[in-house]
């Protein structure tokens, strides 16, 4: 697999929304829910975009889809820059890149069959009735649902791990080249979230697909991601692979992050939280270093400059601190 | 707060001007010609023509709204055919009439609407909310118009206790409140019958939401009473009740025409009847004028009174 | 008009699957439902009854609707060759109450229809498209808002004038604005739905979505509001004949022939009082079948 080739290149991103209220509804302040975020997807890769909630994970990814209009900033599927794409492009995208949703209750609609509502994909790209029922059937047997059984079922006859298997079959369903999937588990048992997981690296290996994989749960990205994307109050703050973040974390929110995150070894306890404080809100974000407020690490510096993204040593590692650029550059400090 | 209700108080305007601009349209847009309603038959057409161009009927669509529009900005909604008095000055009496009505069939209406609503939602499933589940349909499918007739063939004709016409006997010059109200008695049981069902099955639906509460559920499995939950419950299930009484009271106030017409009562119904019988169109369109927009009036007060109360609506 | 709140449906156990379990789709559940519930099933029996006693009128009726002698009028119930006895001018009541029932469920029923196409079309093209569009279409609804329905409809036929046609015109206008703002409404919320965002990802075009995605989960509810209208409706309609607003003499309507038997309650109470019997029957009626049917259609119960 070509490690190196970019699918998607995503430019100082920003995306931000109205506050209206007041006397006559006017626009007060702005939510900025995604402000400059930059990254590539490497084709193959699974690339986990993690953060707490509000961050603007799920913001991002649909902007990824252009399910809503950005603000500013490109976005460069196969060099081709799609936010200047009409209606006819657009569909030609869509069949390239697809999305599983997070709620498997409310994304499937109630009154449509399960073949139905996965062939559907399928009818809007041109297929007769025939081809997009037996595209369905043939997908819906790759997630593991047997179409014969499954396929004339109504979505309020399955469970969450099904219903969530119907997603990523009509996600596969146009045959795409990356699919965004955000927080595809999140609202599922742990025991059914680790066959999706498993289901999800099976269908990458077999069908040559690129992820990029939405969540909050740390464990989650760490078993699944090849390179990680940390975001904080709609910026990134980090940018590595799984292994590099998750065994030295470099920006002080990440390092607290996976400190925060339980283990199952009783002698790592906590002995006091990691994170203090409340994120701060994102209409009126601290000036200089978002994360400035609750960081351990903060200085003079980081309340006047907004630290940029910055690569750290060879390894494609990425940080947006102060602590790692050159004129404040002190030893990497130990989570 | 403020800046709710202010908004509210703008968005009223430009409903009125709506309005006037809908009873403006179905006047004009009916047929047969107001002027030849006002004279004889057989006037000459130059008489015709200088009516109408002293009324200004001959001026162009536009210029006739805005100059009926300024007159009745002031006040004046000219003068009726039939009696040749100012429309305002019958407009008065009669909705003066009607309010008196409405106001009785209101009370009557909500208060069994509330009680029969609260006891079904307690006695759900039970043989008593059946009863009173049926007797709100019943209430809401009941032609007013036909059960005034028969309150009439029931209690004047048969049992001669009630008067069946007007608002007071005839003969008599300045009636007592007990005439009045012993007149009154028949067309506010008819008038109140659509409110009462309405009301009732909305109390039951509000008081049903606010018992299935778990909280609620759990003190009333264990046996506990107390006046402080009577008062949740009440404080809860009432803000949508009174919001759909106070709707109600705009619908008696502009909807009383059937009954009114059915027993003769002088109130804005039957004012309205008369004049397009008589196609009395001053008094037609200043009647449908005045009551269209007391009801936008009622409605605006109840959306204030609902923002003030429940500070949900405040932050829409 | 009670606010219509939609959440999407959420499994629950009970009532989802049909008794032999077998995947039921969302209309045959309804189905499945309304067969079991007694009451609407008896309403639904009566208003078919009426419709077709209605409809058959010309084979059931013993007389000529219009054809009465001045000889006979004001029988009592149950005289020999008037069951029903006669009206004011003689003619036969139980002919004239099956004919009439033609005009009165006619003028009843066919407005709600049409508000119905016409408001949907309204509420959900407001609803999808949002913005600037919606509010400009809500607001022209909302003036119509401001008149109590039976003023509205007083007004608007007291300016067309009397007659069928005009009445259904009249209580179509009245009635397509509270569709109107339903279908909005609902159509709103769907729109928020993970389902729809999940649609356009897809890349399909907005007609195509409206009609795959949309209409089957907005129809149900719009088509249940709308039902309970009728009773409405025909309560105002005959009422309109009653004013002497809709239908004319000497045609046979309920409404109608309440009024000129009003002057006969003296003589004949219990015929003066029997087209209302009929205005009552089948406005319970709907509204009983109109009640089930919402029961029905509400998955969550």
């Amino acid at each position: 697999m070509e490690r190196n080739d970019i699918l998607l290149r995503v430019q100082d991103l920003r995306k931000y929304f109205p506050v209206r209220g007041g006397l006559f509804h006017t626009v007060q302040a702005e939510v900025k829910a995604v402000d400059g975020v930059s990254f590539d997807v490497r084709r193959g890769e699974i690339l986990g975009l993690v953060g707490e909630s509000g961050c603007g994970k799920s913001t991002t990814a649909r902007l990824l889809l252009r399910l809503i209009e950005p603000d500013a900033g490109e976005v460069y599927f196969e060099g081709l820059n799609i936010l200047k794409v009409f209606a006819a492009g657009m569909k030609v995208y869509r069949r390239q890149v697809q999305m599983v949703f997070q709620d498997p209750y409310s994304s499937l609609n109630p009154r449509m069959n399960i073949e139905d509502a996965v062939a559907f994909n399928a009818l809007v790209h041109g297929a007769s009735r025939r081809e997009a029922r037996a595209k369905a059937w043939d997908v819906l047997s790759k997630v593991g649902l047997r179409a014969e059984q499954f396929g004339r079922r109504y979505p309020h006859e399955l469970s969450g791990g099904q219903r969530q298997r119907v997603n990523i079959a009509r996600a596969l369903v146009l045959d795409p080249k990356l699919v965004v999937l955000d927080e595809p588990v999140s609202s599922l048992d742990k025991s059914v979230q680790a066959q999706v997981l498993n289901l999800l690296q099976t269908l990458k290996h077999d069908l040559g697909l690129t992820y990029v994989f939405i969540s909050h749960d740390l464990h989650v990205i760490e078993y699944l991601s090849d390179r990680v994307l940390v975001m904080y109050l709609g910026q990134i703050v980090e940018i590595g692979s799984a292994e590099e973040v998750s065994a030295a974390p470099l920006h002080p929110y990440t390092q607290a992050l996976f400190a925060s995150a339980p283990s199952m070894n009783p002698d790592e306890r906590l002995e006091r939280p990691p994170l203090t404080g409340d994120p701060p809100n994102p209409i009126n974000p601290p000036s200089g270093c978002r994360f400035r407020t609750r960081c351990p690490h903060a200085m003079d510096i980081c309340a006047a400059d907004t630290p940029p993204l910055l690569p750290v040593g060879n390894t494609g590692r990425q940080t947006a601190c102060h602590l790692y650029h050159d004129e404040t550059k002190t030893n990497l400090p130990t989570p | 707060m403020w800046g709710y209700i202010v908004r509210r108080l703008l968005l009223g305007i430009p409903t009125l001007l709506g309005v006037t601009l809908i009873v403006f349209s179905l006047m004009h847009l009916a047929p047969g010609d107001p002027i030849s309603a006002m004279l004889p038959p057989d006037a000459p057409q130059e008489v015709v023509q200088m009516i109408r161009q002293q009324m200004g009927f001959d001026r162009p669509l536009p210029v006739q709204y805005w100059l009926w529009l300024t007159r009745v900005a002031q006040g004046d909604l000219g003068r009726s055919i039939a009696t040749r008095r100012p429309v305002i000055q019958d407009i008065r009496s009669a909705l003066g009439n009607t309010f008196i009505l409405a106001l009785a069939a209101a009370c009557l209406g909500f208060t069994l609407g509330g009680t029969l609503g609260s006891f079904a939602a307690f006695s759900r499933g039970r043989w008593a909310d059946k009863m009173f589940s049926a007797a709100a349909i019943t209430g809401v499918s009941l032609p007013h118009y036909w059960v005034a007739i028969l309150l009439i063939i029931i209690f004047s004709v048969e049992l001669n206790w009630l008067p069946a016409m007007g608002m007071q006997s005839t003969g008599s010059e300045s009636a007592g409140w007990g005439e009045v109200a012993r007149h009154m008695i028949l067309p506010t049981i008819a008038l109140a019958l659509i409110p009462m069902g309405v009301i009732t099955r909305m109390a039951r639906a509000s008081v049903l939401e606010i018992l299935s509460q778990e909280f609620v559920m759990t003190l009333r499995a264990k046996g506990l009473w107390s006046r402080t939950i009577t008062r949740h419950i009440v404080k809860n299930a009432a803000p949508p009740v009174l919001t759909l009484m106070g709707l109600q009271f705009g619908y008696l106030l502009g909807g009383s025409v059937l009954v009114e017409t059915v027993f003769s009562w002088p109130g804005s119904g039957y004012l309205l009847n008369l004049a397009i019988f008589q196609r009395d169109f001053p008094v037609l369109q200043g009647t449908i004028l005045v009551l269209a927009s007391f009801f936008v009036l009622l409605n605006l007060i109840v959306d204030i009174v609902q923002s003030l109360v429940d500070p949900r609506i405040r932050r829409a | 008009m009670n606010p219509t709140v939609l959440e999407p449906p959420r499994p629950t156990q009970e009532l989802l699957e049909g008794p032999s379990g077998k995947p039921m789709s969302y209309w045959q559940l309804v189905w499945w439902r309304l067969r079991r519930d007694k009451v609407t099933l008896t309403a639904a029996a009566v208003i078919l009854l009426i419709i077709l006693s209605a409809v058959l009128a010309s084979y059931l009726a013993p007389h000529d609707p219009f054809q009465g002698s001045i000889r006979k009028r004001l029988a009592m119930v149950g005289t020999p060759g008037h069951v029903l006895g006669t009206d004011e001018q003689g003619r036969d009541m139980l002919t004239r109450l099956l004919y009439g029932g033609r005009m009165s469920l006619v003028a009843g029923v066919t407005p709600v229809f049409i508000a119905l196409l016409v408001g949907s079309t309204l509420g959900i093209t407001a609803g999808f498209v949002g913005g600037r569009l919606n509010l400009l279409i809500m607001r022209v609804v909302d003036i119509f808002f401001a008149f109590p329905s039976i003023l509205l409809a007083i007004a608007i036929s007291g300016a067309l004038g009397a007659g069928l046609k005009n009445t259904i015109i009249a209580l179509s206008i009245v009635f397509t604005p509270p569709i109107a703002r339903v279908a909005e409404s609902v159509t709103t919320q769907v729109r928020g739905w993970e389902f729809m965002e999940a649609a356009r990802a897809s890349g399909a075009g907005s007609f195509a979505i409206i009609r795959h995605h949309m209409i089957a989960n907005v129809l149900a509810p719009i088509f249940v509001y709308a039902s309970t209208l009728i009773s409405v409706s025909v309560i105002i309609a005959s009422g309109l004949s009653f004013l002497g607003l809709g239908v004319s003499p000497p045609n046979a309507e309920w409404g109608l022939m309440l009024n000129t038997l009003r002057g006969s309650i003296y003589v004949n109470p219990v015929v003066a009082a029997l087209p209302g019997v009929m205005i009552f029957m089948t406005s319970m009626s709907f509204n009983l079948l109109s009640d089930g049917l919402r029961d029905a259609m509400d998955v969550r119960v």
